[in-house]
């Protein structure tokens, strides 16, 4: 093999790519005399698929084969370490000790305590004489959105934290009271003189005329002192007081360099008693195990599925370091909102630009290290909503690695746009572009007076046949569904509205009904390289009935979903859903038998999400490489994984 | 998260007179001895929000406010204080300060609130479902004196108070329908088509509008800014928002123009095949399912996050609802009040001074250098600071503030006795309420009533 492999490094990739290639008229023995040329293992396609089965096993190992690393999670500990350190530190004792090492700290300070000052007698008209108020009207016009003092605090908030809890430290007045040592050592004497003759002044106004003077006068000192006093409107004149600040670094959740480290592995085994309890730690999502699960899965994760998002959602400002998208993503995992393995890829890429766009590099680090720490304990988060698909495995891999291969030389910005737009790309080419060529491919099989199956709602196989539909084909296709999703309503609710004639039925029926189908259309989460198709639970069903009909199965993925791993069946790795989904029909009390048995020991539920159809059953992979047969997928994952994931 | 968050603090609220008072604005009327603002900030702190506005009606009780915060919290938050006119409303109060407001959704919370529900359960449900206004509901509380006082013979307090009468969806997402439960006289106007494209509504009476919403700010900007008659938040802005809930002329997305704007013809396409991805991808709300139903028509979601009933929530916004509060912080809600409880159940100051043979009762708060003759009883009440309580006194069920004077052989019972005001011996008060400063004359016996100077 290898000594086939050499030359090969030779020829353009892209020609070969040409063979792979199914052309207008595509044609399934011809691709596979292509890859007779080209590759030992795919020429076995033409014996029974049982022997294929054996070449893709010399070459991988099904149980050798590592699971994905998505996370190189372990891989900086510094940055985390120092994040631990401050948040440790009380507040107080940041104050004064930023103090003594940034001189320039007390000036920043000294407007803010002015400015309180000037707040207590600002109704009276004395105050206008004050320093104060000259520091709020430079203030005010800095930014003329906050008319009045206690500008100095709004700076707070850009400001690094240790420089922002000094300055507002300061602003309290008291606090220059308690600590007249660290002023001293920054004023001299006559300033701290002609700094405590104001104050004195101020003060004595203040009692003088307090809470007598009308609201008037405090009204005009206001607009002498504030140049965005709306005319037309008095009485919407404020006085905007910042009181205090100071931020008590306590983070909520976990330090983010517990949070990098333990991303769980993505298939970390949940019967494994001391990982669990060592995972439930850092966790962000409260998770409660649900009781009875059945034995065969419980290497798997299932939690209790009402727990979960109240908790998360209470600890909505409390996740620091998470950005706003990835949060609502991963809420919207949590719950439901997005389900669909394309979807829950884009909706994950998406968040990830967002999060590009709003990074900016914290002081004494590196961009390409950070960015990659931060994504890590992003995609942690979003494993602990729910377990990623195969497909954002591959993506996450694109990302990091587009991160990784930044060069150093580039500025923040550029690396930023760079990695934007390679994001987007990803989002254009391998995904919906994918899909377009797809939609080519699979159209010239469909011919006029076909009846096309379909199982629940694949994002390609619609566009399939919303596309053949446009080309005039007359056709029509047959919705199978299942409980409790029931995607396949939406997509029958869809196909109507553009006006395809279909039929819809549940998967109960598949025997019956498969008779009159002449091909089958059906979507996969992702495709491994022994040619299984893991895809939504059913479709092994679907697939199995279908091929002992000797209907034609013709399963669309997109490259990017392909995967090296070997599974032989669907308990290894899989996801459980809701239990209650199972038990339970929502809005319908009245066939609710299951009500009070969900805790009974004796009774277990099992709602898997997916299966593992075997490349027996399927007749036609269609990829955006072309129309494979199952057999031809480790060639695609072999040459073309690298291609796509480094683009 | 990009959320501002905004609390209304009120001024000196009519409903609360003679509590109220210009030194004592109704953000700082004090709850077991702490004024009611800081459970709000204690609240938003133990959430990780710090960076605040608070909105005061009057520039004198702004002055007050802000004095008081400035004490309180150095060090641990960054409030801003805004003055706003008196009698402009919730909506103007925020029309007022529109202008700070910048960040992308805005939290606004009522200022007399004492409750522990984490409010960012409300901002995650409205970034969830990309809402324009979510708005909190909680289960109605349970209004009048405890039972278990003992004195409350009569219970003319227990009105079925029905404050609002909110409509859900059948997942209990979204809202629908929500009217003042006092407004609602015979017969009242549900919305045909949010009914017909809901198909199914829920009309309930046990919830009631919490007073803390999440906005989106660019909607509530543009409501506030085209509707300048809207007054109220919950009354105007809120009803209407739900009412146009199906004909929105809210700008809820901006970005649809930018993106439609640039790009060449395929870029565009691609754009269209990604957003139809992933709305195909999610479960369509009614409002999407309406939508694709009649083209150019938009619609905007108004959600719903309704508390977990084993959490407490209570509005201080009546005289009654003060007397509640003050029982319930001391007594079943004592985890909100800060203060470690003896194990008789009370808290007394160590400078406190108690007479010989005075007893104080469970669910009791003795204030600092209070001082109480002999042969007193204290049961279920709140006494302030530095109050000054003569012998053969009987305190039930009341509220005394900081600086009271109660001579000997006086009698209260569910009375609020303001600070510095004085009761003169063998004053016996029922359900009476006594103004800051007021002297009540000795040997009075009053029920129900009001002191206030006039």
């Amino acid at each position: 093999m290898e000594s086939r492999r050499n030359p090969r490094a030779v020829v353009d990739p892209k020609v070969r790519q040409v063979g792979f290639f199914t052309s207008s008229q595509p044609d399934s023995s011809s691709t596979q005399q292509q890859q007779q040329q080209t590759d030992p293992i795919p020429a076995s396609a033409s014996s029974p698929p049982v022997s294929t089965i054996s070449p893709s096993g010399n070459s991988l190992s099904p149980v050798m084969i590592p699971p994905p690393r998505l996370n190189s999670s372990d891989t900086f500990p510094l940055r985390g370490a120092a994040a631990g350190a401050s948040s440790a530190v009380s507040p107080s004792s940041f104050s004064y000790s930023n103090r003594r090492d940034f001189p320039d700290g007390s000036t920043t300070a000294s407007p803010g305590r002015h400015s309180r000052g000037s707040f207590v007698k600002s109704s009276t008209p004395v105050a206008s004489s004050l320093p104060g108020i000259g520091m709020d009207s430079m203030a005010a016009a800095k930014s003329s959105s906050v008319p009045a003092s206690g500008l100095t605090t709004v700076s707070v908030v850009t400001m690094p934290p240790g420089l922002a809890e000094k300055a507002s430290g300061m602003e309290v007045q008291s606090d220059q009271k308690k600590n007249p040592k660290s002023l001293k050592e920054k004023t001299t004497k006559a300033e701290r003189r002609a700094i405590q003759e104001a104050q004195r002044a101020a003060k004595a106004a203040a009692k003088a005329d307090g809470g007598k003077v009308p609201p008037g006068t405090s009204a005009s000192v206001a607009s002498t002192s504030v140049k965005v006093a709306k005319p037309a409107k008095p009485s919407t004149q404020k006085n905007e007081v910042s009181v205090a600040a100071g931020v008590t670094e306590k983070k909520g959740g976990p330090s983010e360099k517990d949070r990098k480290k333990d991303a769980p592995h993505p298939r970390m085994q949940y019967d494994d008693e001391s990982r669990v309890v060592k995972a439930k730690r850092r966790a962000v999502v409260k998770q409660t195990e649900a009781k009875n699960r059945v034995e065969l899965f419980r290497h798997l994760p299932q939690y209790e599925h009402g727990t979960q998002l109240p908790d998360l959602e209470t600890k909505f400002f409390q996740l620091d370091p998470m950005h706003p998208a990835v949060y609502k993503v991963g809420l919207q995992y949590l719950s439901g909102d997005i389900s669909g393995g394309n979807a829950r890829c884009i909706a994950m890429l998406q968040a990830f630009q967002e999060v590009v766009k709003d990074y900016s590099t914290p002081p004494e680090k590196n961009l390409n290290r950070d960015m990659t720490a931060k994504i890590s304990s992003y995609v942690s988060f979003l494993i602990e909503c729910r377990p990623l698909s195969i497909s954002m495995g591959n993506a996450i891999r694109f990302v990091k690695n587009r991160i990784a291969k930044l060069p150093i030389t580039l500025s923040e910005s550029e690396a930023k746009a760079a990695l934007q737009s390679d994001i987007e790309r990803f989002i254009n080419d391998k995904i919906i572009g994918a899909d377009m060529v797809i939609v080519k491919h699979a159209v010239t099989k469909i011919r006029d007076g076909d009846v096309l199956l379909t199982y629940g709602s694949p994002t390609a196989v619609e566009m399939i046949l919303l596309h053949a539909h446009e080309l005039k084909k007359k056709f029509r296709v047959l919705v199978v569904d299942s409980r409790p999703k029931l995607e396949g309503q939406l997509l029958l609710r869809r196909l109507i509205k553009r006006g395809i004639s279909c039929t819809y039925t549940h998967i109960n029926a598949i025997s019956y009904i498969m008779h009159e189908v002449t091909k089958v259309f059906l979507g996969a989460s992702s495709v491994l390289s022994n040619g299984t198709v893991y895809s939504r639970v059913g479709t092994a069903c679907v697939a199995m009935v279908a091929s002992a009909f000797r209907v034609p199965v013709l399963v669309c993925c997109e490259a990017y979903k392909f995967h090296e791993r070997v599974q032989l069946d669907s308990i290894c790795s899989n996801e459980l859903g809701d239990p209650n989904a199972i038990s339970k029909v929502h809005g319908r009390e009245d066939i609710n038998y299951l009500d009070g048995l969900t805790n009974n020991a004796n009774l277990q539920f099992l709602n898997l999400m997916y299966d593992a159809t075997p490349s027996d059953y399927i007749s036609m992979i269609i990829t955006d490489y072309g129309m494979v047969p199952p057999t031809s997928v480790p060639v695609i994952v072999r040459e073309y994984q690298k291609e796509h994931l480094l683009v | 998260m990009d959320f501002q968050v905004v609390i209304l603090a009120g001024g000196f609220s009519s409903n609360l007179v003679p509590l109220v008072s210009k030194e004592v604005p109704k953000a700082l009327l004090p709850v077991a001895n702490r004024p009611v603002l800081s459970y709000v900030l204690d609240l938003l702190e133990s959430n990780n929000l710090k960076d605040l506005i608070v909105v005061v009606e009057g520039e004198d009780a702004a002055l007050k406010v802000g004095g008081w915060i400035s004490s309180a919290c150095v060090d641990r938050l960054h409030v801003e204080v805004a003055a706003v006119a008196e009698n402009i409303g919730t909506a103007g109060a925020l029309r007022a300060i529109a202008h700070h407001l910048t960040a992308k959704d805005i939290l606004i919370v009522s200022g007399d609130i004492v409750s522990d529900i984490p409010p960012g359960a409300v901002a995650a449900t409205h970034r969830r479902h990309d809402a324009v206004v979510t708005v909190m509901l909680c289960a109605q509380p349970v209004s009048g004196p405890s039972e278990s006082g003992g004195s409350s013979g009569k219970d003319k307090t227990k009105k079925p108070a029905c404050e609002d009468i909110v409509g859900l969806d059948s997942w209990k997402q979204f809202l629908l329908y929500i009217a003042k439960g006092t407004e609602i006289k015979k017969d009242t106007r549900v919305n045909k088509s949010i009914l017909c494209a809901a198909g199914k509504m829920e009309l309930r009476s046990d919830l009631m509008d919490s007073h803390i919403y999440a906005f989106k700010r660019s909607v509530l900007q543009e409501v506030l800014d085209q509707k300048p008659a809207f007054r109220s938040l919950k009354q105007d802005v809120l009803p209407y928002l739900v009412r146009t809930q199906l004909r929105s002329d809210v700008s809820s997305d901006q970005n649809n123009v930018e993106e439609n704007g640039n790009g060449k013809d395929n870029m565009q396409n691609n754009e269209v095949v990604l957003s139809q991805i992933l709305s195909n991808a999610s479960l369509p709300s009614f409002h999407q399912v309406y939508e694709s139903g009649l083209d150019s028509r938009k619609t905007h979601k108004c959600c719903v996050y309704i508390a977990d009933e084993s959490k407490i929530f209570v509005r201080l916004n009546s005289i009654q609802a003060f007397m509640d509060v003050n029982r319930d912080v001391i007594g079943d809600a004592n985890h909100l009040s800060g203060y470690s409880f003896s194990a008789h159940h009370n808290i007394v100051h160590p400078s406190a001074e108690l007479g010989s043979k005075t007893t104080v009762g469970p669910h009791c708060m003795l204030g600092e250098g209070s001082q109480v003759g002999d042969k007193c009883s204290v049961k279920r009440s709140v006494i302030g600071r530095h109050c000054r309580i003569g012998s053969n006194v009987k305190i039930v069920n009341s509220v005394v503030m900081d600086h009271a004077t109660i001579g000997d052989g006086c009698s209260i019972q569910g009375s609020v006795i303001c600070s510095n005001a004085q009761l003169q011996e063998r004053a016996t008060l029922r359900d009476c309420q006594v103004e800051a400063g007021y002297i009540v004359c000795a040997g009075g016996e009053h029920k129900g009533e009001t002191f206030a100077r006039r």
